[in-house]
């Protein structure tokens, strides 16, 4: 295998050394894990803006896609990583497997280990699935959003979206904004951004707050325009309305009206704020179009791409941890 | 220790004769009794009931014809009786059944269990009872006493029948893991249990404050993603139903309580002369909610564990006298149940085995005398609950447990009687250990000496 920069990276020479065996969440992570991932996921990101992207790193290797909940821009984004590396994927969907026959989580982990995969990417409805397939299976695993747990690839992305942006991360002041109770996104966002030095606002109905959130570090405020003065950064949360058992706010019409993000609300946070989700939007309900077309000032389509490169540092940086053979 | 493992055929149908147990501890709480060991004294079982007991029963040498048991020094006392453990049968036998759950409790140093009726069907109908009593009889190693149901399938608003169910044998009515939530349907089974002066015990759990969650509600709840259940759905339901005991003047029992809250609502309702009693499990006072760690299913109780200032307070309830009995809460679940994401696992966690190293613990640091500890699963859960045991009163049945207070120990989960091996305390350091049960006059159990073990 020839040498090319990418290779240097995560290794011992380079005095960086990747902690974890899976990717399961950004909780338990140093500044150093999530710095090295941020510097490789940075490097992928500008080889995949090259007619040189398509690489040989995961030759031979197969990477299982292992979705028990429908996504299709994280799961296209995990199969696009996987192929730029040049590992073969499979895709699984609940739609098409035994699950829906009776075989439980364990089980499909066994029959999935059995095959020898190169790395597991698990999204599932319920917190704690992928950290309880991890333990059965031999391949890293990467958490692709686990109930309202984690969702780390999602919070590095859109840490490097910020960083190549801002040029740091450290001082920012973040304001998260929308379903805190049910987002996996806002959880793994707030560990991410905190452990890195930025500040971290949640914005939401009181009903959208979970218990003791003060006890995650954040200032909590229930007014978005109160919320968002002096922002850098603003992320907006999408409303998950098939995650809610019961009525949480009275009406999307509501909701807009006191948290949806549009010109007049943005208008507190700082001249240069700027503007992401991870879609996917629901205009009208959590962001005005005009504000999510802002070309200046949304990061949105720029989070996809950087989406991709994350991925393939997980990918690459786990494959090696487990000791995937240097051909 | 010289005890011979089998010492005993439980399933012997013969008479057993008489036993002296010399150089015991003897502890009673039923009559406040807390003899030191001596070989002039002990206790004395003649066929299946308490012949004697002293200090100086044994002056002139145990009787010749006695089999003589030298504790040495070890605690003789009631058997321990449990006022809940779920058995699974009929229904889920894969889990646990009555001939297992049975061999748990021997195991455990129980001579007497409450059944649950949250079987498969439910027990509410008096062939049902009738099937466990003689499910029990068959086995025959420790008393297996039901509760049925307060309304039909415990789910239901219609109330079943109390007065048959109790001439059946049942001991309590309860809807056991489901909260009895209808107000007036409450009302009536208060009223209407009076009648035969039946005890009603509810799982206090406001249910629409409680649903969809699956563990305390706070800060870890929070990190982990989980729906929480506030605290306060304990005290609301106890409120309630407490305000309905004074309008009816029932009898009623709170069935685990596990919160602050939860023992200052007892003590009140205690303070104005209310018949109440309540209960509480192991994992309440010795455990809080951070034993979930990383999604750990074994720790997905119901009710959740809580925060550490509501097991401080479960342990000051239980020091004062406010929560009169420490069950076990015995409720076995298979693998499949249990080896799943943490919303989709089952609540619920083995005792049996554990109920007395456990209970012993709160002795170990200084919150119980040991005769106190031993009240709250003998003497005061038999009374409560109507049932004849946890007392070394002469005539009584010869119900025992032998056990070393001291015995340094750690709790190994795969060695349980239990089909079932969902324990929290799993790997935990203990102090005390089971050497011999009797029931009836009959060993049910005894331990494997230390010696011949390491052997």
């Amino acid at each position: 295998m020839t040498a090319h920069p990418i290779e240097s990276l995560a290794t011992a020479d380079t005095g960086m050394a990747f902690a974890h065996r899976h990717l399961l969440g950004i909780e338990d992570m140093s500044p150093d894990d999530i710095s090295l991932l941020l510097t490789l996921s940075n490097e992928y990101a500008e080889r995949n803006r090259t007619p040189d992207r398509k690489l040989d790193l995961l030759d031979g290797c197969t990477v299982i896609n292992l979705f028990f909940e429908d996504s299709t821009r994280t799961r296209v984004s995990f199969e696009l990583a996987a192929q730029r590396l040049g590992a073969d994927v499979i895709n699984m969907s609940v739609a098409t497997s035994s699950i829906k026959k009776g075989e439980t989580l364990i089980d499909t982990a066994m029959t999935l280990n059995a095959m020898h995969p190169d790395a597991l990417v698990v999204r599932h409805p319920h917190a704690g699935a992928a950290s309880l397939l991890s333990e059965k299976v031999t391949c890293p695993v990467l958490n692709a959003g686990d109930g309202s747990h984690e969702h780390p690839t999602q919070a590095l992305l859109d840490a490097l979206t910020i960083q190549r942006r801002k040029g740091h991360l450290q001082g920012l002041l973040v304001a998260i904004c929308g379903d805190i109770a049910h987002s996996r996104v806002a959880r793994s966002n707030i560990h991410l951004l905190q452990i890195m030095g930025a500040r971290v606002r949640v914005i939401a109905p009181p009903t959208l707050i979970p218990a003791a959130m003060e006890r995650l570090g954040v200032e909590i405020f229930h007014d978005m325009r109160k919320g968002l003065d002096g922002c850098d950064i603003v992320m907006m949360l999408r409303l998950q309305r098939e995650r809610m058992e019961g009525s949480y706010v009275p009406s999307t019409h509501e909701y807009f009206h006191f948290y949806g993000l549009d010109q007049e609300k943005l208008g507190c946070a700082k001249p240069d704020a700027l503007i992401m989700h991870p879609g996917p939007m629901n205009r009208g309900v959590e962001i005005d179009t005009l504000v999510a077309d802002d070309i200046d000032r949304s990061l949105i389509r720029e989070q996809v791409e950087m989406g991709v490169a994350v991925r393939m540092a997980c990918l690459d940086v786990l494959t090696r941890v487990h000791g995937r053979q240097a051909r | 220790m010289a005890v011979r493992p089998g010492d005993g055929d439980p399933m012997s149908d013969t008479r057993p004769g008489r036993t002296a147990y010399i150089n015991a501890h003897i502890v009673d709480p039923s009559s406040g009794r807390d003899d030191p060991p001596s070989p002039s004294g002990g206790l004395l079982s003649a066929g299946e009931a308490i012949a004697a007991i002293g200090p100086d029963i044994f002056a002139g040498g145990p009787p010749a014809d006695a089999t003589v048991i030298d504790c040495h020094g070890a605690v003789l006392a009631p058997g321990l009786v449990d006022i809940r453990v779920d058995f699974c049968e009929p229904g889920a036998e894969y889990k646990e059944d009555i001939a297992s759950g049975s061999a748990s409790a021997a195991a455990g140093g129980v001579t007497s269990v409450v059944m649950m009726p949250n079987t498969d069907p439910v027990v509410d109908d008096a062939a049902v009872v009738e099937f466990i009593a003689r499910r029990a009889r068959e086995v025959k190693l420790v008393k297996v006493y039901a509760s049925a149901a307060i309304t039909r399938g415990c789910d239901s608003n219609e109330l079943s029948e109390m007065g048959l169910l109790k001439a059946a044998g049942v001991v309590a009515f309860t809807n056991g893991t489901n909260t009895l939530a209808d107000a007036k349907t409450m009302v009536r089974a208060l009223k209407y249990a009076s009648t035969f002066g039946a005890l009603i015990v509810q799982h206090p759990e406001e249910p629409t404050l409680a649903g969809g969650g699956v563990m305390q509600s706070g800060e870890i709840a929070t990190r982990l993603g989980l729906p929480g259940i506030p605290r306060e759905a304990e005290a609301i339901q106890l409120d309630r139903d407490l305000a309905l005991v004074d309008m009816t003047h029932g009898r009623f029992h709170a069935a685990h309580i596990s919160t602050a809250a939860g023992v200052e609502r007892i003590r009140r309702a205690k303070a104005a002369g209310l018949d109440v009693t309540c209960d509480t499990a192991p994992p309440y006072f010795a455990l809080n909610e951070l034993a979930v760690g990383d999604y750990r299913t074994f720790a997905k109780l119901s009710p959740p564990l809580r925060a550490e200032e509501d097991r401080q307070a479960i342990v000051a309830g239980l020091a004062d006298g406010t929560i009169d009995i420490i069950a076990s809460d015995h409720m076995p679940q298979n693998q499949d149940s249990k080896r799943l994401p943490f919303e989709q696992a089952e609540f619920g966690a083995v005792g049996l085995e554990t109920l007395l190293p456990m209970t012993l613990e709160l002795v170990h640091n200084g919150h119980l005398s040991l005769i106190d500890a031993l009240a709250c699963v003998t003497s005061r859960a038999a009374a409560r609950f109507g049932l004849p045991a946890g007392t070394l009163a002469v005539g009584t049945p010869a119900d025992l447990v032998l056990f070393d207070r001291d015995r340094p120990g750690r709790i190994a989960a795969e060695t349980f009687r239990s089909k079932s091996k969902n324990s929290p305390f799993d790997g935990r350091l203990i102090q005390g250990m089971v050497l011999r049960t009797v029931v009836d006059g009959r060993t049910v159990f005894a331990a494997v000496p230390a010696a011949a073990a390491a052997a």
